[in-house]
């Protein structure tokens, strides 16, 4: 239970990047193994800010007089998800519209049915 | 057949990384960079929001990297729709006097909302990714809210131009005059905590902000006319 409480963040960031991980391997709709990209992303952003986090820590803004640097979270990681999280809804819409296409030309979404992409 | 493999490997994955954080534990003091950052990053950059200085100052070069990852991807996503035929019109059924009348009410006041987090940047936790993110978000409002409006290609795309184009100039001007190093902060740090401080850093987020918007909604209004 002392495992679980302590490391509550690590097991929720890594059960979506799993999650993600498992959509993209098993599902056949191209939308879905989509989805599951975007799910997987969301674990790693999560993971790594985690991996910033110190104990009762507050953000890294020094907005008002007073506030102990000690107790602040690593900027370091927060500045990586920072960009991440934008990359990410770039690479959405650019993953989206790749199956437009793919649709357009071969008339469905399913990858068992589609010969190049099949596994 | 391909779920058994997919939790095999999921199961492999796992035990790596377990061995890999086990000697990680959650909440321990963080690392140099970061404590350096927290340390110096008032005196260095006058930024109050040190996640700021280090996206802008320490590390903006990433940044503009970061940025050109977004401009190839939103040209990728013009290239991969544009080549489709276009269909006919659609006959849009017009939407409701209420939803119209709601649109046209909350547009200015996302966008006076986006502009203030991306020009308090420095200062509160916000900056220009995220305000250009919630200016895109007006416009979607916009497109599915007022069917039938369009932003026209030619302003986006120089918006969109003119704030790469600032961020690139700023970073020269930087290596020119300040230091000797490409966005080197040259102009006055300011008062800490208040706007006109920081130097660069307000100028190169508001450049960002425009920049990230109208991108955002250059890739909404493809996806939109596609659909």
């Amino acid at each position: 239970m002392d495992f679980l409480s302590n490391n509550i963040y690590y097991i929720g960031a890594f059960g979506l990047i799993f999650i993600g991980l498992f959509i993209i391997l098993v599902k056949h709709n191209l939308i879905k193994v989509i989805i599951g990209i975007s799910i997987l992303e969301t674990g790693v952003n999560l993971f790594l800010i985690a991996v910033g986090y110190i104990s009762k820590g507050t953000a890294p803004i020094f907005s008002r007089p007073g506030l102990n640097a000690k107790n602040m979270v690593d900027p370091v990681p927060q500045a990586l998800v920072l960009t991440a999280i934008v990359i990410g809804v770039a690479v959405l819409a650019l993953a989206l519209s790749l199956a437009i296409r793919l649709y357009k030309h071969y008339g469905t979404l399913d990858l068992r049915k589609i010969k190049e992409q099949r596994w | 057949m391909r779920k058994i493999i997919g939790i095999i490997l999921l199961i492999i994955i796992c035990w790596g990384i377990i061995l890999a954080l086990y000697k990680i534990p959650f909440g321990i003091p963080k690392t140099k960079v970061g404590e350096y950052y927290i340390d110096k990053g008032r005196e260095e950059t006058g930024a109050a929001n040190v996640v700021t200085s280090v996206v802008l100052n320490y590390r903006g070069f990433d940044t503009l990297g970061e940025v050109t990852v977004l401009f190839i991807a939103a040209i990728g996503l013009g290239a991969a729709l544009a080549t489709l035929k276009k269909k006919e019109k659609r006959k849009i059924e017009p939407s409701s006097l209420i939803l119209r009348t709601g649109c046209r009410f909350l547009f200015p006041l996302i966008l006076l909302f986006g502009a203030y987090i991306f020009i308090h940047g420095h200062l509160t936790p916000g900056g220009g990714f995220q305000g250009g993110a919630i200016i895109a978000s007006a416009f979607i409002l916009v497109y599915l809210g007022c069917r039938g409006r369009r932003i026209s290609e030619v302003s986006s795309k120089t918006t969109e131009s003119l704030g790469g184009l600032i961020f690139v100039i700023i970073g020269l001007v930087g290596l020119a005059v300040g230091g000797h190093y490409f966005l080197s902060n040259f102009l006055p740090k300011g008062e800490l905590n208040t706007l006109f401080s920081a130097g660069i850093i307000p100028i190169i987020y508001i450049a960002i902000g425009f920049k990230v918007g109208s991108e955002l909604a250059g890739v909404i209004d493809n996806l939109m006319e596609e659909s």
